[in-house]
Parts: C-alpha cells; sequence; structure tokens
C-alpha cells in the first residue's frame, strides 16, 4: 500500500509528538507513524520533572541552566544548543500548561518545581528548585497531553507500524517503508519531509529502565546506509533502578531529600560530591555507588546494591509527590519506602548519543556540516548534542519539548519549500528481502539466546566502567553474535502479528547499536562523563574534546570507521570554558 | 526457568512449579480459542509477564501479547490474569497462584481477539476520541502559566492518572452487552477535562456524558475499580461525573 503525506514523524513519543504538532501548526499534512499504541510510548515513564529557569520557588536564570547543562555534559555539549535549549525551555513549559498539562503547583497556584541532580543556583553554589513536576508522573502527563493535542489537530496515526527502511537517494529522504504489524503487509509512505524520534535502545544491557520495546531501530537504519551515528560511547546509567529488575526509580526521590545510605548505613556521597551530596550527577553518583558495592558496602544477598532512604520524609511527601515510586516499590519489592530502606542499583536509562543533527533537527552526514535533505531527527534518537558526555536529570523532556518542536517547525518548513521527490521504482525491495530472509531462514539459533547473550556481555564489558582489554573482547563478541544471528530461526510462519518475527527483526538493530557503541568507546582514551575508562582514567581535553562520528565499513562486515566532529566551546551570547567537573 | 531467571526480591526465594494455562486462538488456523499449558519453573517474586516472556522465548515462539515498557505505566499488557483484569507486568506470581497451581491467562473480553491475548483496541480509542480529550481553551493564554491552586489541581488527581489500558472498560459487564457504551475509561477521561478549572469545554462534556452512551448507563458494578492498576476510583470518579451531569457544573 502507498501513503503520501508532507511530513512523516517516526515515533509518538514525547519528541514525535511534538514534532508532529508543529509540522500541522506549519501547514503540512502529516503522518504519525507507530510502532506501538500512541500513549505507550516510553515518555510516559518519565517520572521527575521538566528543567527550565521559571524561578517559581527560588531565583533561577537561563544562564544557570546553561552552565549547569554544560557542565553535566563534562563539556563534550554543543554550547549552541545549550544555549538555544535553556532559553526556549522556559516558553515550551509554559505552553505544555497552555496545553492543559495538570502539573502540580505552588501555594500561589503556579507550576511546582523540586531540586534535580546537577542543576543549581548561581554557576554551581547551591542546588535550585528548576524541576517543574507533575508528582513523579510528569512523563505520563507530558505523553498524554501531546496525544491531546494531535487529536485535537487531526494527526493522522499509523499505529503498529514498524519502519523497516529509509528512501534516501541523491541526499535526500524522499520517504520510508513500513511492515503493518496486523497484516503482515509492506507499506511505502512517500514525504517531502520524514522527522525521526523513535526513542533509545537501553534493551541492549541487562539491566535497564527501558522498555522492552527499545531497540534502536531508527539509529540502525540509518547507520547501516554509511551514515553516522554520534558519541555512541556515551550511555547513562541512572543510579537508582529498582534492584534486579532496573526500574527507574526517580531522582526527584533525591530531589525531595531522599539519601543513598551503603550497609554501613553512611550517606557516602559526602564523601564523593561535598557540596551537592546526593543532588550530584547521575555518572558521579552511579560510579560512587558501584565504588561502595566494589569495596564491599553493598546491601542485599549478593551485596550489589545500596539503599535509598526516604524515612525520614513525611508520609503525605512520600505518598504524594512521590506517589508513582512508592507504588513500585510496593509492587515489586515488598518494600514501603515510608518505613522500609529501599534497595537501588545502576540501570542502564539514556543514551546521549544517536544521529548526528543541527540545532533545527537536520540529520547530519558527517562532521563537516553535511546533511541529507528533508531529514530530521529529534528527542533521546538524536544527537544534537546537547547532553554531552552526561545528560542532567529533566534534561530529556525538555529535550523532547525544545527540539521536537524544532524539526517539526523545520519539516514543515522545508515541505512548504520543496515539490516531492520521486521516489525509487521499488523501494521496498530491501525489506521485503530482510523480512523473507528472516521468515524463511531455517537456522538453529534462537534470536531470544542471542539476545540474552548480548545484554549480558554490554553489562559486563561496556558497562559502568571500561577499560580496552574488556572493550576488544566485546567486539569479537558482537562479531561472533552477528554471525549467529545470520542463522537465527523464526518458527512462526503467519503474516498477521507475527511478533517472533518483528523481535527477530529488532536483534538486528541491537547488534548494528552495540556494535557502534562499543567501537567508540574503545577508540576514546579517555574518561568523561558517563564514559569511564579505568585504564584511562582522566579527562583529555587536549586530545578529546571533540565528537565522535561512528560509521558502518560497508565493505568489511563488523568494521566500524572512526571520524570526529568539533564541539561548539560558545554560544550564541555565552561561551563556558571547560574546567575541572567538581561538585 | 532456571536458565534465565532474574530474580526480583534481594532476597532469593526458592522457585515455584506453576502451569500457565493460557486460552490462545489464531484466527488464520483456529476455528476458536482453545486452551494450552505450559509447565514453567518460577520465582514467587516474578511478574506474570516474566512467565508469558520465558514461553514465548524458549517454550512456543508464536505465543502473541503486547507488552512494552514492563512496569505498568504504558499499558500495553492489560489481560485476563486469574479471572481478574490486571497489567501482566504489574502483578507477581505469588499474588495469583501458588506452588505446583494453575495460572489462568486470558485476553480482555468485549474487544475483538486478533490473536492469542492480543485484542483490537480501536474500538476503545474510539471511544476515549468520542469525549473530545483534549483540553479548550480559547481565550488568549496569559505570558506566564494560568494560575490554579493545589486544591483544584488535586481535583483531577486520580482520572489524570489513567494510562489507558483499558483493565476497566473492559471488566465492565455494561461494556460486554452493549458496545455503544463509552465505557468507564472514557468517563475517567471526561473527568480529567470537566474538573479542570481551567478547561471552558464543560458543557459539552457533560452532553456527551448524558447521552445514551455515556455515564448513566453505569450501574455501579465497581468492577472498573477493582480492575484498576492504578487504583483509581473509578466507580466513585463516574459518579462524581453523573452528580456534574445532573447539576450541569463540575
Amino acid at each position: 500500500m502507498h501513503h503520501r503525506f508532507d511530513v512523516l514523524v517516526v515515533g509518538a513519543g514525547g519528541a514525535g509528538l511534538m514534532a508532529a504538532l508543529y509540522a500541522a501548526k506549519g501547514g503540512a499534512s502529516v503522518a504519525c507513524i507507530t510502532k506501538l499504541y500512541p500513549t505507550r510510548s516510553h515518555t510516559g515513564a518519565a517520572q521527575g520533572g521538566i528543567g527550565a529557569a521559571l524561578g517559581n520557588v527560588q531565583e533561577d536564570h537561563w544562564e544557570w541552566h546553561m552552565f549547569d547543562t554544560i557542565k553535566g555534559g563534562d563539556y563534550l555539549t554543543d554550547q549552541d544548543a545549550a544555549e538555544v535549549f535553556a532559553k526556549d525551555i522556559i516558553d515550551a513549559v509554559y505552553e505544555l500548561e497552555h496545553m492543559g498539562l495538570p502539573f502540580s503547583r505552588t501555594p500561589e497556584g503556579k507550576i511546582a518545581q523540586r531540586k534535580f541532580g546537577g542543576h543549581t543556583r548561581d554557576f554551581g553554589k547551591a542546588a535550585v528548585e528548576r524541576s517543574c513536576y507533575a508528582q513523579d508522573r510528569t512523563g505520563h502527563m507530558i505523553l498524554q497531553t501531546l496525544y491531546q493535542q494531535n487529536v485535537k489537530e487531526g494527526t493522522n496515526f499509523y499505529n503498529e507500524f514498524h519502519v523497516t527502511d529509509l528512501i534516501i537517494e541523491e541526499g535526500r529522504c524522499r520517504g520510508l517503508v513500513a511492515h503493518h504489524y496486523a497484516t503482515g503487509e509492506i507499506h511505502t509512505f512517500h514525504a517531502k519531509a520524514v522527522v525521526l524520534a523513535a526513542g533509545g535502545y537501553g534493551r541492549i544491557f541487562k539491566i535497564t529502565s527501558n522498555a522492552l520495546t527499545l531497540t534502536g531501530d531508527l539509529m540502525s537504519i540509518y547507520y547501516r546506509k554509511g551514515l553516522p551515528l554520534e558519541d555512541m560511547e556515551f550511555y547513562q546509567f541512572h543510579p537508582t533502578g529498582l534492584a534486579k529488575l532496573g526500574i527507574l526509580v526517580t531522582e526527584g526521590i533525591r530531589g525531595e531529600g531522599g539519601i543513598l545510605r551503603n550497609a554501613d548505613g553512611e550517606r557516602f556521597m559526602e564523601r564523593y560530591a561535598p557540596t551537592i551530596k546526593d543532588l550530584a550527577p547521575r555518572d558521579i553518583v552511579s560510579r560512587s555507588i558501584i565504588t561502595e558495592i566494589r569495596e564491599g558496602r553493598g546491601v542485599g544477598a549478593d551485596k550489589d546494591a545500596v539503599h535509598i532512604d526516604l524515612t525520614h520524609l513525611p508520609r503525605e511527601v512520600i505518598e504524594g509527590k512521590l506517589a508513582e515510586i512508592t507504588d513500585l516499590a510496593r509492587t515489586y519489592l515488598g518494600q514501603d519506602p515510608v518505613k522500609d530502606l529501599v534497595a537501588i542499583q545502576p540501570t542502564a536509562h539514556y543514551a546521549m548519543g544517536g544521529i548526528p543533527t543541527d540545532i533545527n533537527g537536520l540529520c547530519l552526514t558527517d562532521g563537516a556540516g553535511g546533511s541529507v535533505e528533508g531529514l530530521y531527527a529529534a528527542g533521546e534518537q538524536a544527537c544534537v548534542s546537547l547532553h554531552g558526555a552526561n545528560r542532567l536529570g529533566t534534561n530529556s523532556l525538555g529535550d523532547l519539548i525544545v527540539f521536537g518542536r524544532r524539526a517539526g517547525t523545520a519539516a514543515a518548513q522545508y515541505a512548504r519549500q520543496v515539490e516531492y521527490a520521486d521516489m525509487p521504482a521499488d523501494p521496498e525491495r530491501e525489506s521485503v528481502a530482510t523480512l523473507e530472509a528472516l521468515r524463511s531462514a531455517s537456522g538453529k539459533e534462537n534470536a531470544a539466546v542471542i539476545r540474552r547473550e548480548l545484554q549480558e556481555s554490554m553489562m559486563n564489558n561496556v558497562g559502568i566502567f571500561r577499560n580496552g582489554p574488556d572493550m576488544a573482547r566485546q567486539v569479537e563478541i558482537i562479531r561472533d553474535l552477528q554471525d549467529r544471528y545470520r542463522h537465527v530461526s523464526v518458527s512462526d510462519p503467519s503474516r498477521r502479528y507475527n511478533s517472533e518475527l518483528i523481535e527477530a527483526m529488532e536483534l538486528g538493530f541491537m547488534l548494528d547499536c552495540a556494535e557502534a557503541m562499543t567501537a567508540s568507546a574503545l577508540n576514546r582514551t579517555e574518561s568523561r562523563g558517563a564514559h569511564d575508562r579505568e585504564d584511562y582514567h582522566e579527562r583529555d581535553d587536549a586530545n578529546w574534546l571533540k565528537h565522535t562520528m561512528a560509521y558502518k565499513n560497508l565493505n568489511k562486515p563488523g568494521d566500524v570507521l572512526i571520524g570526529y566532529k568539533d564541539v561548539a566551546l560558545r554560544g550564541y551570547t555565552h561561551a563556558f570554558e571547560p574546567k575541572a567537573r567538581v561538585y | 526457568m532456571a536458565e534465565q531467571h532474574i530474580p526480583l526480591d534481594t532476597h532469593t526465594t526458592p522457585p515455584m512449579r506453576v502451569n500457565v494455562k493460557i486460552l490462545r486462538f489464531n484466527p488464520e488456523t483456529d476455528k476458536k480459542p482453545h486452551w494450552e499449558t505450559y509447565p514453567v519453573e518460577a520465582q514467587a517474586s516474578d511478574r506474570v509477564l516474566d512467565v508469558l516472556n520465558y514461553v514465548k522465548w524458549y517454550v512456543e515462539p508464536t505465543l502473541t501479547f503486547r507488552r512494552s515498557c514492563g512496569h505498568g505505566i504504558c499499558g500495553s499488557d492489560a489481560m485476563m490474569i486469574a479471572g481478574r483484569n490486571r497489567l501482566a507486568c504489574k502483578v507477581l506470581l505469588r499474588d495469583v497462584v501458588k506452588d505446583g497451581g494453575t495460572l489462568t491467562v486470558e485476553p480482555i473480553r468485549g474487544l475483538k481477539v486478533e490473536k492469542d491475548l492480543l485484542v483490537d483496541m480501536d474500538p476503545f480509542f474510539d471511544s476515549y476520541r468520542a469525549i473530545m480529550p483534549y483540553f479548550i481553551n480559547e481565550s488568549p493564554p496569559p505570558a506566564g502559566e494560568r494560575l490554579q491552586s493545589p486544591e483544584l489541581a488535586e481535583r483531577m488527581a486520580h482520572s489524570s492518572n489513567c494510562i489507558l489500558c483499558a483493565c476497566c472498560t473492559t471488566s465492565c459487564p455494561i461494556f460486554w452487552v452493549n458496545g455503544a457504551y463509552l465505557g468507564p475509561a472514557a468517563i475517567v477521561q471526561a473527568h480529567r477535562f470537566i474538573f479542570d478549572s481551567r478547561d471552558e469545554a464543560t458543557h459539552q462534556r457533560l452532553n456527551i456524558m448524558n447521552q445514551n452512551t455515556g455515564v448513566w448507563r453505569c450501574r455501579t458494578a465497581y468492577n472498573c475499580t477493582e480492575a484498576c492498576p492504578r487504583d483509581i476510583p473509578i466507580t466513585t470518579i463516574i459518579e462524581e461525573v453523573k452528580r456534574a451531569v445532573m447539576y450541569q457544573q463540575a
């Protein structure tokens, strides 16, 4: 089946829905393609808030937010992106409120704000209330509100369509190909502009806060064309996942006064970040927790977790402002934060890297300013690069809103200026070939077993602490898994709702993301932000103050070519010199 | 399931043996649904979703169901588990089955079964769309936020918590016999806007609720309240909407 729209948006999370809304406001005909149903996207799992310098509780300024974002990113953040972001997010939060988002309120009726890791007043002096929140289900409310606005706007939704290919010819994106889950049919979508906003790929790790569906599909499709993925070595482990499960425990729990404690009951963050303690950025807190565990001060049967302590907080704060996480701890661990210490451990959470874009979401093809006409990306899928080497809490929701909006606006503007470019004669050829190869594969390999081995090995070899020999071994492990993947079997012959086929296809995408991440991480011989090398323990600005661009070597399977891109060290009006990162 | 087991507690619990009995149906090959039973070894602290994934990944790859977030926020995996609607990722084995016992898993009722535990969600979302599920206030907004007191914000705290999983609507006996009834989930969504002090379309929405597909169909069976994985007091919310319709104000 064939469809035609001015602008196509892939993904119906915060970035995709915002892009769809703004493309429609820009006068374009818009379709949003999602592999789930809308409102199922993982934006809904975000809990703690969206950072913006509204100053509703305490004095705040966008310049402070810009600085915190850059310092939080260990100076790999592009400062022009950080400046645009810190300014734009203020209006964007008000816009969400005008769309009806039910924020929690201050006594005066303004949007409520609370503290969050790495967000400070006066360039690092003390923690500041910057996170605008709706209890601890801010992401849920953003997702619902933006979907509601798209229903109002009449956006076309193609639910449960898996994108299998992007059509890029002569430097211009012409549309995409997708598999319809309900029928097994291949659909082609012709478009003037496409916005990619399909989220991250946390499922390559064993312990993750990410949904089962976050498998890096569109990153992989981009990468398979020989186009680059930026800064893939920078992957954030959130310090507080429920022990063993990895389910996210919001940083808002520390923003509201929660304290991390080791087996001795010690508030150990005082030793690692004397000024802001438990509210240090995530990379630092995660490393501190793992260090406590390695030195024998972990809790639980395997001594591989630490405690978060809320017992000193009033019951109404825990059950009110932190209702979601209270429910999760009670449901899954049988632990009640009102009176129990809750066992947590770091969990794979967020990709700072992704498809490189400019400030308007336009997808880049190299480190020298080349781009794909008509192709945009936003959200976790993209690397603009706002988050640099480590993202601050709340800046993911802000990223979705600010850069989803910019990408949607730019896509509509581009669509207004151009005619449809021709589709090739048989755009679906490669997608059909890939899917049929999987369907007819008669091999003995089980996709679930390969996936499990990938997840465990990535956790062990490319996790929070990394070193050269482990990662070199992981390169070989991934090559071996890729070989075995060619012999994977799909036993379900049905066309309709063939979830076995989909999971096998997603595993192929995951292997690509893991390949790009491991090669990028092995190549970067320094420690910066979330990328911590035991064998290169210092940050090395002289050699490594630059973005990695990883390209799949199309001539040599399993090989990755590395290029670089300059960091924007100045914003439009402000610039912050790289300094030692101390909290 | 020793091979792939991920224990949920920091305390290891002894494994239990469970027969997972699943109502299966593939319209391409089957005339009618049939039960199939899969014996599994699992931890008491495993989620039902972990067990379904185990069966799919290592025993019966054709088993089909929706799932995504795995912790009760996306609303994909609503099923009838041990006779009650729940999210498979938000119920632990120990709460629904004993060691050596049988656990039944069926699709939610009242929506067409497409394959195994996967149903057609379109009618459910059609009912959602029917209540004008979007904020309406056409007056020009202020430069900052519209003010709302914490007390007024609290009025929609429960109804805005809905994740559209359909556990409530598909547990409602009225919905089973009359699919035109908008159902509890759509009424909860309407409540979220009717009781929002900033929204200006109260009367339009109350009129929708007053139609013969609206709130008056509810016979307060309380199934919806018991089914809600978010602990939303749905029956109470429906009663609040009924009162608002009677008095034409929220």
